[in-house]
């Protein structure tokens, strides 16, 4: 019956993945039939290994944590509060509970009917598609991590349903690679290669692949010439071959193919390339599962002949982003994907611009991306920052070495401001002479930032803590990452600056009570969510990872990378990473949704389920910035 | 006439009625018992000259709140009080489906069953509905009663001195969202929801059994 209340549950929930998803009808039957309960600060809601109930729950008010024993030792898993689902896993198998669910303060829940949802999952793909990304996203549970393979086993009669989300679905790979041993001629593989309708074949020895010959060795070592085919396999295989483990999914397989620049990954017993062939997968394999693929994107820039071209596969990269984030895949891998969407627009600039020049570099050097490039976190079209080192030249040739890059930097800068990066306002460009320079004299220009650390250097020079090299030569890239860590390791007073600065940007904790927007301009009425709560993060993780050496410059893996060094703060570091994973997907789907660069949320527009998830954010900001000024001792540093 | 004698029998509905209550199983356990919530909109405060616009009500059981189970009707009016629509929102001729005061009561007493009552000043709406009951020559109900008011003197620790508490300030004292106030449902399902929380508070100190909670409640029947 339709009334008041089932009215009220179904505005309440229709807030809510996957709620959101479902028909107004569908919602409303499922609103009708809720059950509300009340539970008391630490009541037990269900507990580990309790039959399954009739209900899975969404929280309406209140939080509820989730925990695990494990030989006696209660795990905590996890807090969910408004908004969030719990008890699902009866949804999925008829087993009892893996873990418990207690009331962390008072709560009161909505009990959703399983048997209603039985249908909507068949009905409604997307909803499976939520519920499965639910699982893939639970990373920060130690449970769900070690026993993933488990959970996605089970819950494969749901993926059947649905093959548009396959980043987290195992790749498909073929389990009976064709092999050779590698004696045998080229001739007698190309026969099996052809009998077989492969385009490639792997060189083993007692099992274990030692090398790959796919179509293109064929077309450039043997049509060319090089070799003739009575040459051995094992003179013109590719060696060593990239490996994976048997449990790969897509996004994994993706990764590693992007990664190695390569088209076909072994797959082996173990994962290593010291065991036993099981099977190969191609980039093909991946296509069929894909279609619209950053596999493919990066394909088309690789034959793009100019920037116009870019610009449109770059839309359609966030059009990829777009689709990643309406399924909730971690953000992790999007950040991952568009980073090599980036680099590879980037690296193919820079190329057509070498041969627009029509000369050769004079000199070895390296293309370097700063701030949120240099850390691999960009997801929508933000500003252009870069920098250009050259190796160190005779002053004899300086003007001229210098004049080349200037040159080559100011096409390559135009070209990603075509394709959609706008020239950076500060004018942190290569093409800017300032940055566009030897490695001798980006040496100095560190030394310079970290041994006076002048305020408004320090916030100038920050971003050029995040350098990663794009294109080029790495050897000057890890000169120059080499000398600004000893440097520092001199000056220790420098994170000391640098830890000031950073606590120049204090968590919004009142966000509810007086909303920290921003009071003029344009803007007005906006949070905005990169100041105050992206960077504050960025900032911790740099100067964390600056004081431990770590050659890291994505905030994610910096604080990964940081809970392995001081385990003692492991729970602070992982909050962060949690937090920082939230706001970016925030600030990226703000921004898509907007066509900007998301820095500004709307208050106004946020429901309630939003601003929840925000605030959640602010309590680790705050503790990182707590950690930051006892380490680093920062109110011995003057008022800046 | 000859209605009037035929009216010696109750009808039917009364006779079930008036059957389940008196042969319930249910009330010894406290988890089989059903409580529906209730609350009436009414023209006004006056038993005599004022009537029922909408009943609202939603049932309990074993600490929940089913919303499967729940109840709301509104009534056609022959009179009308202007001032309480400011209060309401019930309008005379509004878009809701309006029932007749017979077949609505008559739907909600067959709703009712074997419940036991619970509202906020149970003794208001019960008389409502009871004068309703007696304009088709039956009544009162026999059904069980609860007072939140009551239940809340009873746990209370604080103003225990104070007789009456207004569903606001249990409320502001259980911490219950107030939503959809001055609608029947809506008032009827806050009330569920303090009924839950005292029963939980009242848990700690004292056996949950429905006899018990009678008797927090001086003057309804017991």
């Amino acid at each position: 019956m339709k009334n008041t209340i089932s009215e009220r549950i179904f505005d309440f929930l229709k807030n809510y993945p996957p709620f959101n998803l479902i028909s107004n009808e569908t919602l409303l039957e499922i609103s009708q039939n809720v059950e509300i309960q009340y539970f008391e600060k630490d009541q037990i809601i269900f507990s580990q290994n309790d039959n399954p109930h009739e209900h899975f729950y969404i929280i309406y008010q209140g939080s509820v944590r989730l925990y695990r024993f494990v030989e006696n030792e209660k795990l905590m898993l996890d807090i969910c509060d408004e908004g969030d689902l719990f008890g699902l896993r009866p949804l999925i198998m008829k087993e009892s509970y893996v873990m418990g669910a207690s009331a962390n303060e008072e709560t009161i829940v909505y009990g959703i009917p399983i048997a209603l949802f039985h249908d909507i999952i068949l009905n409604y793909p997307k909803v499976s598609q939520f519920l499965i990304a639910s699982f893939a996203t639970n990373t920060r549970e130690p449970f769900s991590e070690k026993h993933k393979g488990k959970l996605f086993a089970n819950v494969s009669a749901i993926q059947k349903i649905e093959h548009g989300f396959s980043e987290i679905q195992s790749a498909n790979y073929n389990k009976n690679p064709i092999s050779c041993s590698p004696d045998t001629t080229v001739q007698t593989a190309c026969i099996i290669m052809t009998k077989n309708i492969i385009n490639s074949i792997i060189i083993t020895e007692n099992d274990i692949p030692i090398g790959i010959i796919t179509d293109k060795d064929i077309k450039t070592k043997i049509g060319t010439g090089l070799y003739k085919i009575t040459h051995k396999v094992s003179e013109i295989m590719t060696s060593p071959v990239v490996t994976f483990h048997q449990n790969i999914s897509v996004a994994e397989a993706q990764i590693k193919l992007l990664k190695h620049k390569v088209s076909h990954l072994c797959i082996t017993k173990d994962g290593t390339n010291k065991t036993e062939l099981v099977g190969i997968l191609t980039q093909q394999d991946l296509i069929l599962t894909q279609g619209n693929s950053p596999s493919l994107l990066i394909k088309e820039i690789k034959n793009a002949k100019d920037a116009e071209t870019l610009k449109h596969i770059r839309t359609k990269a966030s059009e990829l982003t777009k689709g990643y984030l309406e399924q909730e895949i971690p953000i992790y891998f999007v950040t991952k994907v568009i980073s090599e969407i980036n680099t590879a627009i980037t690296k193919k600039a820079i190329r057509l611009s070498v041969s627009e020049i029509g000369k050769e570099p004079p000199a070895k050097f390296s293309w370097l991306a700063l701030g949120s490039q240099g850390r691999k976190e960009q997801l929508l079209m933000t500003d252009q920052d870069n920098a250009l080192v050259f190796e160190n030249v005779a002053p004899a040739e300086y003007n001229q070495v210098k004049n080349y890059f200037l040159q080559l930097s100011e096409k390559v800068t135009e070209k990603l401001h075509i394709v959609g990066f706008d020239y950076c306002p500060a004018n942190i460009m290569a093409s800017n002479p300032k940055w566009c320079i030897s490695l001798e004299e980006w040496e100095q220009q560190f030394e310079e930032w970290i041994t006076d650390p002048i305020p408004e250097k320090i916030l100038l020079s920050i971003i050029f803590f995040d350098f990663e090299l794009v294109y080029g030569d790495e050897s000057l890239y890890n000169k120059m990452a080499k000398s600004v860590f000893k440097t520092i390791d001199k000056n220790q007073i420098f994170l000391s600056f640098l830890g000031k600065v950073t606590l120049d940007n204090p968590p919004p904790l009142g966000f509810f009570k007086q909303f920290l927007v921003e009071d003029n301009g344009e803007n007005k009425d906006s949070f905005d969510i990169k100041s105050r709560a992206i960077r504050p993060l960025v900032d911790g993780a740099r100067i964390l990872s600056l004081h431990h050496n770590i050659r890291v410059n994505n905030t994610i893996a910096r604080y990964e990378k940081l809970m392995e060094i001081e385990p003692q703060n492991r729970d602070l570091f992982e909050s962060c990473a949690n937090a920082f994973k939230i706001l970016l997907q925030f600030r990226t789907s703000q921004g898509l949704a907007n066509n900007d660069n998301g820095k500004f949320v709307d208050i106004n527009n946020l429901n309630k389920a939003d601003r929840l998830k925000l605030k959640s954010c602010f309590k680790p900001i705050k503790n990182v910035q707590e950690a930051i000024k006892l380490r680093f001792k920062t109110s011995q540093i003057p008022q800046i | 006439m000859i209605r009037f004698f035929k009216k010696k029998r109750y009808p039917e509905f009364w006779s079930t009625h008036i059957e389940k209550v008196q042969n319930s199983q249910k009330y010894a356990n406290f988890e089989d018992i059903r409580f529906v919530a209730l609350d009436t909109e009414t023209t006004g405060f006056d038993y005599e000259n004022d009537r029922i616009l909408c009943i609202g009500a939603v049932a309990i059981k074993n600490n929940k709140i089913l919303v499967s189970d729940s109840f709301e009707i509104y009534i056609k009016q022959a009179i009308f009080n202007k001032e309480t629509v400011k209060i309401h929102g019930i309008r005379k001729d509004g878009n809701e489906i309006k029932l007749s005061e017979e077949e609505a009561i008559i739907k909600f007493i067959d709703y009712l069953d074997d419940a036991v009552i619970v509202a906020h000043h149970t003794a208001f709406d019960v008389t409502m509905i009871n004068q309703a009951l007696n304009r088709l020559n039956v009544g009162p109900l026999e059904s069980k009663q609860l007072d939140t008011n009551y239940i809340h003197k009873k746990i209370a620790k604080t103003d225990t001195y104070k007789k009456i508490f207004s569903l606001e300030e249990l409320c502001e004292i259980y911490n219950v969202k107030m939503h959809d106030r001055h609608t029947a449902l809506g008032d009827a399902l806050i009330t569920a929801y303090l009924f839950l929380k005292q029963t939980a508070k009242y848990k700690k100190n004292n056996a949950l059994n429905l006899f018990d909670l009678i008797n927090t409640n001086y003057h309804l029947p017991k």
